[in-house]
């Protein structure tokens, strides 16, 4: 059974989202599930967003590839991305090996779609529709 | 109706991610698919293959029969031994590429793809017609485990009498392994050293076991599909569904050389062929080397950058993990086929640019 962090939000597209509010407003911390990477296979290579570009929620931002296949990456949420991963582009297994810590994708000054993401349960239920 | 091998409870133990592949539901890796990739390059690894097709060829005329419905000079391979060739239709395209091991002089066993079996079984019944040949489906009679890498020979020879050196590429012997009676080939679809293991399907556990304990030392781990495709897309080696089609020929497959047009009593297919033969063949099967590290996938468009225009398609593609870099198979005009040639391919929108280079794209050091 995979696992699904209860403290994190999710999107259908089976991305996780970690919220946390700090002076500049929330900023939100993007990856991609343990399931989704468990779909994938060995992630050998990501394409984010730039730093300091703004993405548009439910719109692609970059793709994710791994030797079977590539994904695209939609955007969670509305927003500027803040920062990247470096790690995670020099090592894109992390997001294999630490889906939910060392291979977070990007972090994005929220702007906007906050209330569409789906809690624990309810990302629960789309895994197991899948 | 999806069916399981002889295997399939030792995957489930393993923890395998299982596909469907072929109405079979068989492993696609059991952890990671680089390592076990890595594993067939470096060390061993050890594959479940019985989804594929066995048929055997029996009688009198077992030869000839073979000769008339395959594209290939069958009734000259020695026994003991095989050959890779092709059944192909009246107008030449390719129904699927198989392996063709004589067993005894009237014996033979056809080796097809497991999304092809049933074509292939149909279609040798119905080309047996007239020769003093039995054409039998045995692909419930056989499961097929393969060792393949550097150290496969090493750990085989723990659990064989067999004389592994004696058994050279492309042959085929009678003996048993682990206890177990079984065919023990020296073929392989990952371009290392390796073994095939056909046993009856109750003898599988125990030879896919013996073999994994033997192994474990020298670094031989499970391995499954996913990494099975990698590595025979370094090896260049076709895969049917992505490089060979009803619509492609061996020759612009670039595997010509398997075709024998001047059997006596001639072939199927043989007059499309021999036109085929004598023209230029308007796109043909090259290896691309992209740069950057997006790969292209199968069915992506080649574009000539000059012109702008679709100058082909990719067949197979994805980020070598022995090379470090994308690689692709992909069939393109004639003109632009040489190596060296500069090409773009569309990948999701994005032109990316590509030069032809020489297949294989890897090759063992012998």
């Amino acid at each position: 059974m995979t696992t699904i962090p209860a403290d994190l939000k999710y999107t259908k597209d089976h991305e996780w989202v970690r919220v946390e509010s700090g002076p500049d407003g929330d900023i939100a911390t993007v990856g991609i599930t343990q399931f989704a990477a468990e779909a994938l296979g060995d992630v050998v290579y990501v394409d984010l967003p730039e730093a300091g570009s703004t993405i548009t929620s439910g719109e692609t931002c970059g793709e994710v590839e791994s030797t079977k296949s590539v994904s695209d990456l939609y955007a969670p949420l509305t927003g500027e991305v803040t920062e990247v991963n470096a790690a995670v582009v020099d090592d894109p297994s992390l997001v294999n090996a630490e889906s939910f810590e060392g291979g977070w994708l990007f972090r994005v000054r929220v702007a906007d779609g906050l209330d569409d993401l789906l809690d624990a349960d309810g990302y629960r239920a789309v895994v197991e529709s899948a | 109706m999806t069916r399981q091998t002889a295997l399939s409870g030792i995957h489930e133990s393993l923890g395998a991610s299982f596909t469907d592949f072929a109405g079979w539901r068989m492993p696609l890796r059991y952890g990671s698919e680089l390592a076990e990739h890595h594993a067939v390059r470096n060390a061993a690894g050890l594959f479940d293959l019985s989804h594929m097709g066995e048929i055997e060829v029996v009688g009198p005329q077992a030869a000839a029969l073979l000769d008339h419905a395959l594209v290939g000079d069958i009734s000259a391979i020695a026994v003991t031994k095989a050959k890779y060739t092709m059944i192909c239709q009246e107008d030449g395209g390719i129904l699927d590429d198989l392996i063709v091991y004589r067993l005894e002089d009237d014996r033979y066993m056809v080796v097809a793809n497991a999304s092809n079996a049933e074509t292939v079984l149909t279609a040798l019944q119905e080309r047996a017609d007239g020769f003093d040949a039995e054409v039998q489906d045995r692909r419930d009679d056989w499961a097929l485990v393969a060792i393949q890498g550097p150290e496969a020979s090493a750990i085989l020879s723990e659990l064989t009498d067999a004389d592994l050196p004696a058994l050279k590429y492309y042959a085929i012997l009678e003996t048993t392994v682990a206890g177990r009676p079984a065919r023990l080939a020296r073929t392989g679809y990952t371009g290392e050293d390796g073994f095939e293991i056909f046993s009856d399907p109750a003898d599988a556990p125990a030879i896919w076991e013996a073999l994994s304990t033997a192994g474990a030392e020298r670094g031989l781990i499970p391995a499954g599909l996913a990494c099975r495709d990698s590595l025979r897309l370094e090896a260049a080696m076709p895969l049917y569904g992505n490089e060979l089609s009803t619509a492609t020929t061996p020759y612009a497959a670039g595997l010509g050389r398997v075709v024998k047009l001047d059997k006596p009593g001639g072939f199927v297919g043989r007059d499309a062929l021999a036109a085929v033969s004598e023209q230029p063949i308007a796109r043909v099967r090259v290896g691309l080397r992209p740069e950057g590290r997006r790969a292209p996938r199968h069915g992506y468009p080649v574009v000539d950058p000059a012109s702008g225009e679709t100058v082909g398609e990719v067949t197979s593609g994805a980020p070598s993990p022995t090379l470090g870099y994308p690689i692709a198979m992909a069939y393109v005009d004639q003109a632009l086929a040489e190596p060296g040639t500069r090409l773009d391919v569309d990948v999701r929108g994005t032109r990316v640019p590509a030069e032809v280079v020489a297949l294989p794209f890897y090759k063992r050091s012998r």
